[in-house]
């Protein structure tokens, strides 16, 4: 390696340290404000303009908090852990591509290299949670295991059937699309700068953005922090600078989800390009690189605003709901995805093959899961009714026969 | 002594104190975390050997998946908070551990390991180590690499019959 690789290197990473912590605190504050916006609130709106610089405010109160260790605590491990969950969830931002050729590492094996990466995080969450002495971390900290190593699996397997499409590894062959020689035939396959893989996986993409929400923890899958089960998860004991490590960690892991599902599903960096017959060539390499890592920003931020949408809408699963769906629906439908796109690849049938196979399916399994919770027919709330009206007599019957509660999105304009 | 030697012995270095560690601490759970650290310096060992697929696997199987596996087990199971340390089985351990660790000795010193390297190689120049690797497992070696999944899914239905059996006795 010379000397000035190594300069980039640096020079690199350090770029991409401060990119990120900015980034983490746009997130927060996004987050904040479509909360609020969702719960018919301002939001965060004194410090600075639209509460701009409220991160920053509680970036500092975090650190000149008092840091408060428990006295039963394996002091070692209660320093390591927040370390250990943080450092995994930088690493993987080495391997994204930010434009043709703009990694600060490219990989040849970038897939596996996220795969691998991410794994270590759950370790962290373990240790913090063994190391406080306290039993709501330490369950918090098992749940978190069990969680993340089941639903670990069909995100893997979302990204083997990828790797299959491109017949590569690399993120820059996802999105550059890639040559492959086998025998004497030499064969062409797209990358995303033709066709985002949305359109060829949409049952990939749905996977794995909600096994990628279970990877983050988030509502409807925060059972490992869950306040009202056990107070606040692996990191209860944790306060002031620990704490908001596990805070960063957790938001550069939304980042890093978010990132995932672009780069992956909805092209990266790669954007629509004038045809150069009506601009002619007057974007240079430099502006093209530039413009395509701000695409790539700004595509993350629509993914970062949905999960918070998904957050500030969607209750949270039980923990049984949460497993059996990991194993019952999730992992045999990564599999099934891997399949057909195997076979798809093997006949050499065109790729739209694979989006007429998966949506259907992906229709009855949402049909199929919709019908064992018993969402059909009347709201659950005028069933319950029914039920208690045939069990107490007459004073609930009226209730029950009354119209159901106003549900969101059913007209009642105003309050 | 070049760089790559110099980061090898670091990386080597951490990977035995690692091991060193699983032996002689007291603390289960800690044994497991410096179980940790050596399966992760074992993954640098194979970066400094230019094997970024086998590095990046150990990381994705050993540090990973199967750190998390033994430390639930270690904390599902563990009932009291000082384990104890199984004190008959020792002499036995160590004449397991000297056997084990001569029978490497041998085998490495009997083997053509040096001259192998030399001549084959990782990868050729049209393919990265991984590709090798991947045709290697999938041709050459798909019987062998048959029976490791057998394995796997022979002790899974395993643990699933073990855990039945408890269940059903209470």
């Amino acid at each position: 390696m010379s000397f000035t690789e190594i300069v980039f290197a640096f020079a690199g990473l350090f770029g991409l340290f401060t990119a990120l912590a900015v980034g983490v605190l746009s997130l927060t504050w996004m987050e904040r404000k479509t909360l609020a916006r969702i719960q018919q609130r301002a939001g965060p709106s004194l410090v600075g303009p639209h509460g701009l610089l409220q991160p920053v405010a509680d970036a500092m109160k975090l650190a000149t908090k008092e840091d408060i260790i428990p006295a039963f605590a394996d002091k070692l491990l209660f320093w390591v852990a927040p370390a250990l969950v943080a450092v995994p969830a930088f690493l993987i931002w080495l391997a994204i591509p930010f434009g043709d050729d703009l990694a600060v590492r490219a990989m040849d094996l970038g897939l596996l290299y996220l795969v691998a990466i991410s794994g270590i995080g759950v370790v962290g969450l373990l240790m913090g949670g063994w190391a406080s002495a306290s039993r709501y971390s330490m369950l918090g900290g098992l749940r978190a295991a069990a969680q993340l190593v089941s639903y670990e699996i069909p995100i893997v397997i979302v990204i083997l059937s990828i790797a299959a499409l491109v017949q590569s590894l690399s993120l820059d062959a996802v999105i550059g699309g890639n040559t492959v020689t086998i025998g004497d035939q030499t064969r062409d396959l797209p990358g995303q700068g033709s066709i985002p893989f949305a359109f060829i996986m949409p049952m990939g993409l749905v996977i794995f953005f909600i096994a990628g929400l279970a990877e983050l923890g988030r509502t409807p899958f925060d059972i490992h922090h869950a306040e009202s089960e056990v107070v606040g998860g692996p990191f209860v004991e944790y306060s002031g600078a620990h704490w908001a490590v596990f805070f960063l960690a957790e938001y550069l892991n939304t980042f890093v989800i978010s990132v995932l599902i672009v780069v992956l599903f909805f092209g990266g960096w790669s954007w629509p390009e004038p045809p150069e017959s009506i601009f002619g060539n007057i974007l240079s390499d430099t502006t093209t690189n530039f413009l395509g890592g701000a695409w790539l920003m700004f595509k993350t931020y629509l993914v970062a605003a949905v999960i918070f949408w998904i957050r500030g809408t969607f209750p949270r699963l039980r923990i049984d709901q949460l497993m059996s769906f990991a194993w019952k629906v999730l992992i045999p439908l990564s599999f099934a995805n891997l399949v057909l796109i195997a076979i798809v690849l093997f006949y050499d049938w065109p790729l739209w093959v694979m989006t007429a196979l998966s949506l259907p399916i992906l229709l009855g399994i949402v049909i199929a899961v919709r019908r064992r919770r018993g969402v059909r027919g009347r709201p659950r709330t005028v069933r319950i009714l029914r039920r208690s009206a045939g069990e107490i007599g007459r004073p609930f019957s009226d209730l029950a026969n009354q119209p159901p509660n106003p549900v969101p999105g059913e007209g009642q304009a105003g309050d | 002594m070049t760089a790559q030697l110099v980061v090898f012995y670091l990386v080597a270095a951490v990977a035995v104190i690692g091991s060193l560690g699983v032996v002689l601490t007291r603390n289960v759970v800690h044994a497991a975390f410096m179980l940790l650290v050596a399966l992760l310096a074992v993954a640098g060992i194979f970066l400094v050997a230019v094997a970024e697929f086998l590095a990046l696997a150990q990381i994705l199987i050993y540090g990973g998946a199967v750190t998390v596996v033994v430390l639930f087990a270690i904390m599902l199971t563990r009932t009291d908070d000082q384990p104890r340390t199984d004190h008959s089985q020792r002499p036995l351990a160590l004449l397991t551990a000297v056997g084990v660790f001569a029978l490497l000795v041998v085998v490495f010193i009997g083997s053509d390991v040096a001259s192998v390297a030399d001549t084959r190689g990782v990868g050729t120049e049209n393919e990265t180590g991984f590709e090798a690797l991947g045709l290697g497992l999938f041709t050459d070696w798909a019987i062998p690499f048959e029976v490791a999944s057998l394995v796997l899914l022979v002790s899974l239905i395993g643990a699933i019959l073990l855990a039945r059996n408890v269940e059903d006795g209470e």
